[in-house]
C-alpha cells in the first residue's frame, strides 16, 4: 500500500495542490486536510504547505498555529509521525513550537522568488532519508520572511545534534549559518523554506525536489509498518 | 473595570530590521539629517475587561507572550489605561 500523506489547507494556503500533485507523481497517496478538522485521520505523514495562512496577519504562522488541526499535527509528531513544513508551513511549525527558532524578514527587504542551490547536511531526517550528505539540489524559494534566526544556544544545539537538514550554498536571505531547513530532536519534524514540490518535474526546471519528497514517502511507509 | 490596552511590539536587539534600515537610509535623501537608530515595530490596541489592574496586566501579558509577539524575535511594552472604573 502506498503511503498516505495529508496536506493541510489553511485559509490562504496556496501550494497544497502542488504538494498533492508531487506526492502522487512519486507514487504516494495524498489527501487534503482542512485546518478546522480535529484530526489528521489515517495519514502516515503530514505536509504543511506554502502560502499565506490567515493572510500572514500579525506574523506568518501566528494565527495558523491555533487552528484546530494543529493539536492533531502535534500529536502525530509526538508519536513519531513525519511532519514537513514547507515555506509558510515552516513558519507555522516554528510559531507552534514544533521547531526552534523563527523566520524573520529577508535581509535586503526583498520578496525573493528564485532558484537556490541547497546542500543536504544530514540524511537522518524524515525529509532526507533517501538523499546523500553533500547532495546539491536546485530548488526554488518564494518568500519574504525566510531569514532563519535563533539564539546562539539553540544554534549550537542544532549544530551539535546534526539537526541542520539543508543549507543554502549561496545564502539568499541572511539566514544564520546558511540554514534552509532544520529538524526537531526526534528528526521526524522538518521545516524548510525552499519548495521541493516545485522541483519535481523536468518541465518545472528541476527534479531535485523528488529525492526529498521520496524520502518523506519512505519515512511515512516505515512509520506505517511500525504501527 | 474596563481598560484600554496598548501593546507596542519591537524587534529584539540584534534581530535584523530591514524596514528600519531602509527608512534610515532614505532620510538623508529627503533632507532629514541627524537621525539614527530607526526601528520599526507595531502598535496593537484593544479593550480589556478585568476586576483590577493587576489581573488586567497579567491577562494582557499572557495574550502578548502567547500570541501577539514571537518571543524569539520580538519584545513588547504594555500600557494600561482605565476607561471605566469599577
Amino acid at each position: 500500500m502506498a503511503a498516505l500523506v495529508g496536506v493541510v489547507t489553511f485559509p490562504g494556503s496556496n501550494c497544497e495542490l502542488d504538494a498533492v500533485e508531487a506526492i502522487e507523481a512519486l507514487g504516494g497517496r495524498a489527501e487534503l486536510l482542512w485546518h478546522g478538522a480535529a484530526t489528521v485521520g489515517q495519514v502516515d505523514a503530514v505536509i504543511l504547505p506554502g502560502g499565506f495562512a490567515h493572510g500572514d496577519y500579525l506574523r506568518p504562522g501566528a494565527i495558523a498555529r491555533f487552528s484546530p488541526i494543529m493539536d492533531a499535527v502535534r500529536e502525530h509528531a509526538a508519536s513519531g509521525g513525519p511532519v514537513v513544513g514547507i515555506c509558510n508551513g515552516f513558519q507555522v511549525l516554528t510559531e507552534a513550537g514544533l521547531l526552534p527558532g523563527a523566520l524573520q524578514k529577508n535581509r535586503g527587504l526583498k520578496f525573493l522568488c528564485t532558484t537556490t542551490r541547497l546542500r543536504v547536511e544530514t540524511t537522518d531526517s524524515s525529509l532526507t532519508a533517501d538523499a546523500t550528505v553533500g547532495d546539491e539540489l536546485e530548488i526554488p524559494i518564494n518568500h519574504f520572511e525566510g531569514n532563519y534566526t535563533c539564539d546562539p544556544d539553540t544554534l549550537a544545539e542544532l549544530q551539535a545534534e546534526d539537526r541542520i537538514v539543508v543549507r543554502y550554498l549561496d545564502n539568499p536571505n541572511g539566514s544564520v549559518d546558511d540554514i534552509a531547513g532544520v529538524c526537531n530532536a526526534g528528526r521526524n519534524v522538518v521545516g524548510l523554506m525552499p519548495h521541493p514540490e516545485r522541483a519535481c518535474h523536468a518541465l518545472l526546471g528541476s527534479t531535485d525536489g523528488t529525492v526529498l519528497l521520496r524520502s518523506l514517502l519512505t519515512s511515512a511507509l516505515s512509520r506505517a509498518a511500525r504501527l | 473595570m474596563l481598560f484600554s490596552v496598548l501593546v507596542e511590539t519591537r524587534l529584539r536587539p540584534g534581530i535584523a530590521d530591514p524596514q528600519g534600515a531602509t527608512i534610515e537610509r532614505s532620510l538623508p535623501a529627503l533632507g532629514f539629517d541627524g537621525i539614527r537608530g530607526v526601528r520599526v515595530g507595531k502598535a496593537i490596541r484593544f479593550e480589556l475587561e478585568a476586576p483590577d489592574e493587576t489581573s488586567a496586566r497579567e491577562h494582557a501579558d499572557e495574550v502578548c507572550q502567547r500570541f501577539l509577539i514571537n518571543p524569539v524575535i520580538e519584545a513588547a511594552d504594555i500600557t494600561l489605561q482605565v476607561v471605566e472604573p469599577a
